[in-house]
């Protein structure tokens, strides 16, 4: 191509840049003489090279532009939104034909003939062309961040090819002097330490000049959109203003092309979905115009992005609808699940709730799309969305992705590299030591604090296991986050962070969807970097709608709403259930171990021996087989259920048909959309004799409030009470309870544990009856010791009855002659 | 120089050395069989060299090293020419070669010498040829007593995924 186009190309490209906003600032602004000669002069160069150099339809274009602009500089017209259209719209056709003398180097075909007449009408002062367009209000705008005539910058222009190989080049730097740094480490007093110091440090600043180089202002990926915006509030008929702050916020050119196309669909959604008319607003009480507000700024190795809109916020009914109407989410599920949770949803693929599909968006591709690219650089979206307030949502994405901090692990005897950004926590598992990893059938869990958090084995993930899995997980448990995904990495090590350089992986193993990449650490050895995004895909944590019933079933209920069950067969028929945790431990035993004694089985257990019961219908299994075990009971006494096989955990609100209530069995549960026995644990922990329970009208439940800081015989207690009849509300201890009292909760009877930390039963008991709302309650005490002295105590203190923990028949029987009394 | 090769005509002088360099191959052998690769595409002969296991690979894939702080994948030619694996303690030689801008390295038994062959020499594949081998065979030398199978080093990293 000639070289007098190729700069007129480049020339008229920056030209027509700053042609865009400085329109719009003229259309806000119409007797801004500065910009309206400035846009003159731009328009004016552009005709008067490609006359020029013969090209003849740029020319036609820009010369129909030009005598509106010349007739709008002398003031002889007056500046019009239908003008400053018109003028826009030829800029676009001049773009267009750039591009196409670009690829092609020659003008591309084309009718120039309606524009140019828009044009004409234009200059004599006729409105013709699309409607819409409104005299913007100029005083209501805020004046744009940064303005005026760009002075000549202290730059150069640089291929961007030339950073890229430099960024190579001083990445294999950094590795070598790694090596150069792990060798000198192992030999002392060596006369290269100095100078290697010397270079150690030089190469850091040539890595922080070279990422420089690379980094651009976040503006740069904002420059369409003020444009975008104008082109939508024209389409869509309403007043938006859009706000750009940190603009000048720099991150790295590679991750800056990679969110352009999320960005944009994103402010696009706010003007489309997110704001309102201007009648609807008038309508809410809120000013005609929406806003959008974009956000860029630091914190820590990431850039955090805001996008926000002050319109009508997400329908959280709407929503809900729909992912009903599209089986989704249950509506149990649902009603689990917090607000944040449901918004959620709208990232989930094919998912739109615009009542109707508009030109702009609303086809139901997107957010899925946006969540999924910035997953894919590392990144996490969010949103926070108030109905009638507007909705903002929340990128936070690494810097750079050339050089990462990472986690160095090892898993059968290899190492691997866990991205930093990733990983929330180490926690240390195993044997005696921390929080305990469960098995449940093939699927392990760990209990850490108040979350069940799945694990992966990376092990066994990876295939690098060679015999059977170990019986105790012992190692390490790396808490990654994946989108709202919690889960665990089981590792066996974990060394120290290191400083990596990601690099692509060789092109036949790039279908191993587990790595992201792979490195040379500073000992020279090469390993794999893996992709928590991956590893979450491959173990069916990763989609969107099962990280949110995963996050939901996690959250064990503190409400007592939605309980974790552990579903099992025992004999034919239904598939059994308990809570699980009032599991202690699941065993696997071998038949060998379990003995005969008097006229029931035990096993030695932890040192001691465990009785054995066999549910109905466990048959005895044949010699050398092994014999799945529920161990309930906690340090001091244990018993074992022989069951035949355990099946998965579950999170579900459980509601207990007595229906199915038998002996054993509290009653019947739907679980998994399955009929299922609930055992009665209590039954079984006491052998005792089959209980009864009247059969209660449901109507008018009795509100029962259980005062209790075992979470294990909450467990127990709550399920069995809500069968009989009760509606249950449990609080951890007595100061809980009384502030239950001070928001004026009413309750029919109070049970409440002796032993608490903090307020004990005692204190709680002579503080409701001092007087408030409760002072005439029913209370019944709980306690392992029911000594007649013991007793004696409880009824001094207030209580009106005293139970034995653990005999559910005595407690039940209690609260029905508390309320009898009472009513 | 008389064995004109194929798109050679016309070649301007010098063209003759180009000539030479396309029909060197460095000799190899895998379980015994001797076998040669294009030497234009041989980038490096390594001795043993500490190796990272790629978890998920095809078996075919050794792993991965670390040459002078690029990564090159590791093939091993015995799993893929359908060989049984390497006795223990009989360390690989690997042979680097270059392909679309990516580094791999062959892993052979031994890498002998680098010879000159004749392209008219070569015979295609026996029909009897094992399939594995005559997927990445370009043809058999035969050089004395022994046969030298010419390996063609873009389909040997056409890996079934």
């Amino acid at each position: 191509m000639d070289d007098l186009l190729v700069d007129f190309l480049t020339e008229t490209r920056e030209g027509l840049q700053s042609l865009d906003g400085a329109l719009l600032q003229l259309e806000r602004n119409p007797g801004d003489r500065q910009v309206l000669s400035e846009v003159f002069r731009t328009v004016h160069t552009i005709k008067g090279t490609c006359g020029f150099l013969g090209l003849s339809r740029l020319e036609g274009v820009a010369h129909a532009a030009e005598n509106v602009l010349g007739l709008w500089r002398d003031g002889t017209l007056g500046v019009t939104g239908a003008g400053v259209s018109a003028i826009l719209a030829a800029v676009d056709r001049i773009r267009a034909i750039v591009e196409g003398l670009e690829a092609t180097g020659s003008e591309p075909e084309g009718d120039d003939a309606p524009l140019k007449a828009r044009l004409e009408a234009t200059a004599k002062g006729e409105a013709p062309a699309p409607a819409a367009a409104t005299d913007a209000p100029a005083a209501e705008s805020a004046a744009p961040a940064e303005g005026g005539a760009p002075g000549a910058p202290q730059s150069i222009r640089v291929a961007v090819e030339v950073l890229e190989d430099l960024m190579v080049l001083v990445s294999e730097l950094v590795l070598t002097r790694n090596q150069l740094l792990q060798l000198a480490r192992a030999e002392e007093n060596a006369a290269f330490a100095v100078p290697l110091q010397r270079l150690s440090q030089i190469t850091s600043d040539l890595q922080d000049g070279v990422m420089k180089t690379r980094m651009q202002p976040i503006g740069n990926a904002w420059g369409k959109l003020p444009r975008l915006v104008r082109d939508l509030s024209n389409d869509l008929g309403k007043r938006i203003e859009l706000e750009m702050r940190g603009a000048e916020t720099e991150l790295d050119r590679q991750v800056l092309e990679l969110i352009k196309d999320p960005l944009t669909h994103m402010v696009r959604n706010s003007a489309d979905h997110g704001l309102e008319t201007p009648e609807q607003r008038r309508a809410a009480g809120k000013g005609e115009t929406g806003r959008i507000l974009l956000n860029a700024f630091h914190e820590g190795g990431h850039i955090v992005l805001e996008i926000g809109d002050d319109g009508r916020g997400l329908n959280t009914d709407r929503i809900r609808q729909k992912v009903l109407a599209q089986g989704l989410a249950s509506e149990a599920e649902l009603a689990g699940m917090g607000e944040h949770d449901i918004h959620r949803f709208i990232f989930r693929a094919g998912f739109s709730t615009a009542a109707e599909v508009t030109s702009v968006s609303g086809r139901g591709v997107g957010m899925d799309v946006v969540k999924t690219n910035i997953e894919r650089i590392g990144g996490l979206v969010d949103l926070r969305s108030k109905e009638g307030r507007g909705t903002t949502f929340t990128i936070k994405i690494p810097l750079t992705l050339a050089i990462a901090a990472a986690l160095i692990v090892e898993a059968g005897g290899e190492r691997f590299a866990i991205p930093q950004a990733g990983v929330l926590e180490l926690v240390r598992v195993g044997e005696g030591q921390g929080p305990r990893v469960e098995r449940i059938k093939d699927s392990a869990i760990l209990r850490l604090r108040d979350r069940l958090l799945p694990l992966v084995s990376l092990k066994r993930l990876l295939r690098l296991e060679d015999g059977p899995p170990a019986e105790d997980a012992q190692g390490f448990v790396v808490v990654t986050q994946v989108g709202s995904q919690l889960f665990g990495i089981v590792v066996d090590r974990v060394f120290d962070t290191e400083e990596i350089v990601v690099k692509p992986v060789a092109p036949i193993l790039r279908h191993i969807t587990m790595f992201s990449g792979n490195t040379i650490l500073g000992d020279g050895s090469v390993i794999m970097i893996l992709d928590p995004g991956g590893i979450a895909r491959a173990s069916g944590l990763g989609v969107e709608g099962a990280a949110e019933a995963g996050a939901a079933a996690a959250a064990v209920a503190r409400d007592g709403r939605r309980t974790a069950m552990l579903l099992f067969k025992a004999g034919d028929g239904a598939p059994r259930a308990v809570p699980l945790a009032l599991v202690a431990r699941l065993e696997d035993l071998p038949v060998e171990r379990i003995e005969q004694a008097g006229d029931g089985l035990v096993t030695q257990y932890r040192g001691r021996l465990m009785p054995l019961h066999a549910l109905p219908g466990v048959l005895p299994r044949g010699e050398g087989q092994r014999q799945p075990v529920l161990v309930f009971g906690d340090d001091e006494r244990a018993m074992g259920l022989m069951v035949d096989e355990i099946l998965d955990v579950m999170e579900e609100a459980l509601s207990i048909d007595a229906a199915g209530e038998r002996p054993g069995f509290l009653g019947s549960a739907v679980l998994a959309g399955k009929v299922t026995d609930i055992l009665d644990t209590a039954f079984w922990l006491r052998q005792a004799q089959p209980d009864w329970f009247g059969t209660q009208a449901q109507a008018q439940r009795p509100r029962v409030l259980m005062v209790e800081d075992s979470a294990f015989f909450r467990s127990l207690a709550v399920p069995a009470i809500t069968a009989a009849g009760f509606e249950v509300v449990t609080v951890g201890d007595g100061r809980d309870a009384l502030r239950l009292r001070e928001a004026g909760e009413r309750f029919d009877v109070i049970v409440s544990d002796i032993n608490m930390p903090g307020l004990d039963g005692h204190g709680l008991a002579r503080a409701v009856r001092e007087g408030g709302i409760w002072a005439a309650l029913p209370m019944i005490a709980l306690s392992g010791n029911a000594s007649p002295a013991e007793v004696e105590r409880g009824r001094e203190s207030g209580f009106s009855d005293y139970v034995a923990k653990f005999d559910k028949d005595a407690l039940l029987g209690s609260l029905r002659q508390c309320l009898a009394l009472a009513g | 120089m008389q064995t004109a090769m194929q798109g050679a005509t016309g070649a301007p002088a010098g063209a003759g050395l180009a000539d030479d360099a396309t029909r060197m191959v460095l000799t190899l052998t895998v379980r015994g069989q001797l076998c040669g690769v294009p030497v234009l595409s041989v980038r490096d002969v390594l001795g043993l060299q500490s190796i990272t296991r790629v978890p998920l690979a095809p078996p075919e894939v050794a792993g991965s090293l670390n040459l002078r702080g690029r990564i090159v994948t590791a093939i091993d030619l015995r799993p893929r020419l359908g060989l049984p694996p390497r006795e223990a303690g009989t360390p690989a030689m690997s042979v680097v070669v270059e392909v679309g801008g990516e580094l791999y390295s062959l892993l052979a038994d031994g890498v002998g010498e680098v010879l000159s062959l004749d392209a008219e020499e070569r015979a295609p594949n026996p029909p009897t040829l094992d399939e594995a081998w005559k997927q990445v065979s370009l043809g058999v030398h035969r050089l004395g007593d022994d046969l030298l199978v010419l390996l063609d080093v873009e389909r040997l990293l056409v890996i079934a995924q």
